[in-house]
C-alpha cells in the first residue's frame, strides 16, 4: 500500500503502552526464553534427550536431595536415566509446535466462517451457526481420543484433530465482532468508493478484528497445549520416546509417591507456558486497541 | 431544459421483518413511493423526523441498497445496475458521524487516498499529490496527512470524510445529516465548506437533515418526508414560510428557539410517530393531524401542486395556501 503515510503506525509510536503493562512484559520475557530454548535446543540442552544411561536412573535434582544428586544432571534423570532438563527443553518444541499449528488451523477455519457469517448474514449465518452448534455438541476430548485411537497418534494427527475441533470460539467471536463493524459507516463508505467485498473484508474489517483475534488465538493456543498434554498423558497423543511434557507427566505418574519432583517439573513447565501465552494475548490486546480502548 | 442530474422515480423499499423464527414474516415499507428530481448544481434538502425513510432513500441513491420498485437515475443512468467502480464516480456519501465513518486503523492520507487506490488511479507519488491537494481544499494542512482519526477533532474528521468523498470528483454528494454530530460552533464551518466546494467544483447535494434552519440556509429545493412519502416539496422560502402541509407546520412549530423563558415549543400534534409496520389508512398523517376529517382516513391525498412548483400531499393544501 503505497498511499500509507511513511511514519510508523500509531501503535508502535507508543512504547509506553507495551512496557507499561507488567503482565505483558513478564509474559514476553518468559515466552521469549521458552521459544529461544526450543529453537536452540540442540545447543542449550546439556545431554541428548533420548540417551538412556541405565545406571543413572531417577537421580533427583540437587535441590531435592543433594546426596543422591549428580552435579551433571541439573534437574535429575528419569526412570530410564535420560537427562530431565534436556527432555524438558526438547518438550518445549513439541508443545509450541502443536500449540502454534493447532491455533493456525483452527484460526483460519474459525475466522473464515465467522467473518463470512457476520458480514453476509442471512443464509450464510444460518449455516455457520448450525456448524458451530454441531461442533459445540461434540465433546473435544472424547472425539480427539476416538480419532487418535483409530488413526494412531502422531504430531500431525494431534495438530489436525485439535485444529478441526477448536475453531468454534474463533467463529463465534469473529461473527459477533464482524456484525458490529459491518454496520459502521466506514464499511458503507468503503462500499461507496467502489471497494470489492474481498477488499472490504481484508483491509477494512480484518485490521479492526485483529485485537479480538489475538486474544482468542492466544487462548486457543494455550488450550491446544493443555489438550496435547492431556492426550499424551493418556497415551493417545505424541508417542514415546518423543519428550512431550504431557508424556513426561504420564511416565512420572508411577513414581509420584517416591519421586514427586518428576511429575511437578513438567507440570510447572506446562503451567508457566500456558500462563505466559494468555498474559501475552491480553497484553497485545490492550496495547493495540485503537484510541486506548480495550 | 436538460435532464436533472438525479431522478428518483417512484422508489419503494420494503423490508421483510420477522420477530422470531416462527413468527409470520411482515413487511415494513420504509420508502413508499418517492419521486424527486435534483437539477445539476442544486441542493435538495430532505427533511423529516427519525424513521421516516430519509436514510433508506439515501442508501438507495448511493447504490448501497436496491429499491423494491422504481429506480434512481444519476446522469440518466440507473444506479442500481451500475458497476461499483462506475457508480462510485457518480455519487459519494458524507455521513453523519465522523467517528464511525473513518477506519480507526488508517492514517488520514490512506483514508483520503483509498478511493484512488481502489480505482487504480495514478502512481503512489501522484496519489500523494492528489491527497495533499484535497487536504488543502477542505482546509486541512499537510501535517494532518500522517495523523490517525483518533488524533483529530470531530470537525477535522468530517473534513477528512468530505475529502474522501470528493477525491473521485463525483457529480452528486449525498450528505446524510453531515453536521448533526458536530458541535454548534463547528457546524457552520462545515456548512460553509460544503457550500464553497459546491460552487468551486460544481457539485450537487442531496442534503438530508432534520435541522430546518440548516436546510433553509443551504437548499435550493426542500422535500419533507413523513412515513416513507414526500408530503411537501418546493423551494425553501415558500415551504418554510408558508407551509401547505400540517406536518410541515408542526415541524416548524417544534423548532427550539434560543430564547430564555419561552419554554418548550408546542407542535400541536396528537399521538406519536406511527408504527411503520401498521401504517394508518388514507393519509398517513391523519391520526395526528389537527385538521383531520373522515375523508383523510379513507383517501390518501396525492402530491398535488398547491401553487406552481410548490406541491403538498394534503386535502386542505389549497385551503392553507390562501
Amino acid at each position: 500500500m503505497s498511499v500509507t503515510a511513511p511514519s510508523l503506525p500509531a501503535v508502535r509510536r507508543r512504547p509506553g503502552r507495551w512496557l507499561g503493562n507488567p503482565g505483558f512484559v513478564v509474559a514476553a520475557v518468559v515466552l521469549g526464553a521458552i521459544l529461544l530454548m526450543a529453537v536452540l535446543a540442540p545447543l542449550v540442552a546439556p545431554f541428548d534427550p533420548y540417551e538412556q544411561v541405565l545406571d543413572r536412573r531417577m537421580l533427583p535434582p540437587g535441590f531435592v536431595d543433594a546426596e543422591r544428586a549428580s552435579p551433571a544432571h541439573l534437574l535429575g534423570t528419569d526412570n530410564l536415566g535420560r537427562d530431565y532438563l534436556s527432555r524438558l527443553i526438547y518438550g518445549a518444541r513439541i508443545s509450541l509446535l502443536i500449540g502454534f499449528f493447532t491455533m493456525l488451523v483452527s484460526g483460519v477455519i474459525g475466522t473464515v466462517l465467522g467473518v463470512a457469517a457476520g458480514y453476509f448474514g442471512g443464509r450464510v449465518d444460518a449455516v455457520v451457526s448450525f456448524l458451530v452448534t454441531t461442533r459445540l455438541s461434540l465433546p473435544v476430548v472424547m472425539v480427539a481420543l476416538a480419532v487418535v485411537a483409530v488413526v494412531g497418534g502422531s504430531l500431525q494427527v494431534v495438530v489436525l484433530v485439535l485444529g478441526l475441533l477448536l475453531w468454534d470460539r474463533f467463529a463465534v467471536v469473529m461473527r459477533s465482532a464482524t456484525m458490529q463493524l459491518r454496520g459502521l459507516d466506514y464499511v458503507l463508505a468503503a462500499r461507496a468508493i467502489g471497494s470489492s467485498t474481498p477488499r472490504i473484508l481484508l483491509t477494512e474489517l480484518l485490521p479492526n478484528l485483529a485485537s479480538s483475534l489475538v486474544v482468542v488465538a492466544s487462548y486457543e493456543m494455550a488450550q491446544a497445549i493443555l489438550l496435547e498434554a492431556a492426550l499424551s498423558f493418556l497415551g493417545l497423543g505424541v508417542q514415546p520416546p518423543l519428550p512431550s511434557w504431557g508424556l513426561m507427566v504420564a511416565e512420572a505418574r508411577e513414581f509420584m509417591l517416591f519421586e514427586p519432583w518428576m511429575i511437578v517439573l513438567p507440570g510447572i513447565a506446562i503451567c508457566v507456558l500456558v500462563l505466559a501465552i494468555n498474559l501475552l494475548g491480553d497484553g497485545i490486546r490492550d496495547a493495540t486497541a485503537p484510541e486506548g480502548r480495550a | 431544459m436538460t435532464a436533472p442530474l438525479l431522478q428518483i422515480r417512484d422508489v419503494v423499499r420494503r423490508f421483510g421483518v420477522r420477530r422470531g423464527v416462527f413468527a409470520p414474516r411482515r413487511t415494513l415499507t420504509a420508502v413508499a413511493g418517492v419521486s424527486l428530481d435534483l437539477p445539476r448544481g442544486e441542493v435538495l434538502g430532505l427533511v423529516g423526523e427519525s424513521g421516516c425513510g430519509k436514510s433508506t432513500l439515501a442508501r438507495i441513491v448511493l447504490g448501497l441498497d436496491k429499491p423494491t420498485e422504481g429506480e434512481v437515475l444519476i446522469d440518466g443512468r440507473p444506479v442500481a445496475s451500475l458497476h461499483r467502480l462506475e457508480r462510485s464516480r457518480l455519487v459519494q456519501p458524507v455521513f453523519q458521524d465522523p467517528y464511525s465513518s473513518l477506519n480507526p486503523r488508517r492514517s488520514v492520507e490512506a483514508i483520503i487516498g483509498q478511493p484512488l487506490l481502489v480505482h487504480g488511479e495514478g502512481t503512489p507519488a501522484e496519489r500523494r499529490d492528489r491527497v495533499a491537494e484535497m487536504l488543502g481544499l477542505v482546509g486541512l494542512g499537510p501535517r494532518h496527512a500522517a495523523a490517525y482519526p483518533s488524533q483529530l477533532s470531530g470537525g477535522q474528521r468530517q473534513r477528512v470524510a468530505i475529502a474522501r468523498a470528493l477525491i473521485l470528483r463525483p457529480a452528486l454528494v449525498v450528505c446524510d445529516e453531515p453536521t448533526s454530530a458536530l458541535d454548534v460552533s463547528v457546524q457552520a464551518q462545515i456548512l460553509n465548506l460544503l457550500m464553497e466546494l459546491r460552487a468551486r467544483l460544481g457539485l450537487s447535494y442531496l442534503f438530508i437533515s432534520h435541522n430546518l434552519a440548516v436546510v433553509q440556509l443551504v437548499a435550493s429545493r426542500v422535500a419533507v418526508m413523513y412515513l416513507g412519502r414526500v408530503v411537501e416539496e418546493g423551494d425553501p422560502e415558500t415551504v418554510l414560510r408558508t407551509p401547505a402541509h400540517p406536518y410541515t407546520r408542526a415541524l416548524l412549530a417544534s423548532v427550539l428557539q434560543p430564547r430564555p423563558g419561552r419554554g418548550l415549543p408546542d407542535p400541536q400534534l396528537a399521538g406519536s410517530f406511527p408504527n411503520p409496520l401498521e401504517p394508518p389508512s388514507g393519509c398517513a398523517f391523519h391520526p395526528r393531524c389537527p385538521l383531520a376529517v373522515p375523508r383523510c382516513a379513507a383517501e390518501r391525498p396525492g402530491l398535488d401542486p398547491a401553487t406552481g412548483e410548490h406541491r403538498a400531499a394534503c386535502h386542505f393544501a389549497a385551503l392553507a395556501e390562501t
